[in-house]
């Protein structure tokens, strides 16, 4: 696969970028699916530690959920940019005439495709675990759907601000923890609302107003950042 | 220069302003005394007891103002921090990271007042009350601050990375604290309000003392703090071998 790009048509360069990160992700598939088997274990791991009874469960599955898909994908954040720093290939990406900011996007739109969507998918399995309805089980997918590539955005500027830093792993989740609280606050909460017959909708507009915020502000932020830690 | 014009840009420089903070911080620091004193007299023998809640209300004195401060301070951060990015001044960044201990020191002790208050009047040392629980971030947030700005080695590196952390904080927390108030009423909280009642004149005056005592003491610290950083970060220089010799 050639990653020469025209100087024209900044589509054409989010379009590389995409399909170079998704071919390095699919051939480490295993950096892929440990995150995915993190995200099952965790989830498995709450009946375990609180009691099989399944009333207290169903109660507890939104959250759970969420906070362990949460964990799950920002176990894999660190890597959005360190491959790049080590082999020089970011150097590049910085010093191109295309914006630093647009080929993070595309490198955030990346790591939801390989860590968010895989979860999503895999929340359902989970969710009947804890006895959730197919309703609930189709508005989870639905909150993590919005919610994961906010997730992936936010993410990418504590990746990019630890990057090349001593102790970075637990460095970036002390950073981004406190960060993805909204977007737990409202995915969990849209499930619960709907158990609760209140309606959706006022979860999902905001957080879709999240990831609007998010797709604009944070690439700006995280190519600040990488300029920082390139310099 | 007969028309006297202070060059202000002049205290944008490490070595100019380390000489003008060592002016300044004893009168704040002697300001902070006399009115946490003054506060302090205030708040335990001339404010009244309160009707509800006796005399264990008279935390709120350290309480209130520990939070304001820490949430102020956390916005002056990020105002230094911005201003450091967009002039590439180096003493933003010091002054950022001179800041962000104190805040962090509030956020702290504003969790801990709490605790204390909440114990006898909730009969719980903590409540997932919706400002409970954002203090609890914000001192997150000061954490990491800290933390990144540990982690990395090159000073101007850290500033820098730090200030871009703070901006996205500083974003972020009215988003978190509004997330977190709306969370809070759908969950059906602990239904306590902390403003039930007026405020005796004798308590406003007792704590509004004790906020500019706060404030006093935030900016002496910042400058001692600020010193210290200077000359850490200076020591190569002439004028601090002079200055400490």
């Amino acid at each position: 696969m050639s990653t020469a790009v025209k100087p024209v048509g900044l589509g054409h360069v989010l379009l590389a970028v995409l399909r170079r990160e998704l071919a390095l992700g699919f051939r480490q598939k295993g950096e892929v699916l440990t995150p995915l088997v993190f995200f099952v274990v965790i989830a498995s791991l709450f009946p375990l530690g609180v009691g099989p009874e399944s009333a207290l469960l169903l109660r507890m599955a939104p959250g759970v959920l969420w906070v362990s898909a949460l964990l799950a994908a920002m176990l894999s954040l660190q890597r959005m940019f360190a491959t790049d720093y080590a082999d020089g290939s970011l150097e590049q990406m910085a010093l191109s005439s295309t914006p630093l900011a647009l080929l993070v996007l595309a490198k955030a739109l990346a790591h939801f495709l390989l860590a968010g969507l895989p979860l999503v998918l895999m929340a359902p399995v989970l969710g009947l675990q804890f006895g959730l309805e197919p309703r609930a089980l189709g508005i989870l997918m639905l909150s993590l759907l919005l919610g994961t590539p906010t997730l992936s955005l936010i993410g990418s500027i504590g990746a990019a601000l630890t990057l090349g830093v001593r102790g970075a792993g637990v460095l970036l989740s002390l950073l981004i923890l406190p960060l993805y609280i909204p977007v737990l606050i409202f995915g969990a909460g849209a499930v619960e609302a709907d158990a609760a017959g209140l309606g959706i909708g006022g979860h999902l507009s905001l957080m879709a107003a999240l990831l609007v915020l998010s797709v604009f502000f944070s690439p700006l932020a995280t190519a600040a950042a990488l300029r920082i830690s390139l310099e | 220069m007969k028309t006297r014009v202070i060059h202000w840009f002049k205290f944008s420089s490490p070595q100019n302003f380390y000489f003008l903070a060592g002016k300044m911080w004893p009168w704040f620091a002697a300001l902070a005394a006399v009115l946490t004193l003054v506060g302090l007299w205030i708040s335990f023998f001339v404010a009244p007891v309160d009707a509800q809640q006796g005399q264990g209300y008279r935390i709120i004195f350290v309480h209130v103002p520990a939070s304001q401060m820490s949430m102020f301070i956390y916005l002056v951060m990020a105002g230094w921090a911005g201003f450091g990015l967009a002039f590439n001044t180096r003493l933003s960044g010091m002054m950022a990271s001179a800041l962000a201990p104190t805040g962090a020191l509030f956020a702290f002790l504003s969790l801990v007042t709490g605790a204390l208050w909440g114990k006898p009047m909730w009969g719980a040392w903590w409540v997932w009350d919706a400002r409970l629980t954002s203090e609890l971030i914000l001192l997150f947030l000061y954490l990491g601050f800290l933390a990144l700005q540990a982690s990395i080695d090159d000073p101007r590196r850290a500033d820098k990375a730090c200030a871009i952390l703070a901006l996205v904080g500083a974003v972020n927390v009215p988003i978190i604290y509004f997330s977190v108030k709306w969370w809070n009423t759908l969950h059906q909280g602990a239904s306590v309000s902390l403003k039930g009642s007026s405020m005796a004149s004798t308590m406003l005056t007792g704590m509004l003392i004790m906020v500019v005592a706060f404030w006093m003491y935030a900016i002496a610290m910042a400058l001692v703090r600020v010193r210290n950083i200077i000359l850490d970060r200076e020591r190569h220089t002439e004028w601090v071998k002079h200055a400490v010799a």
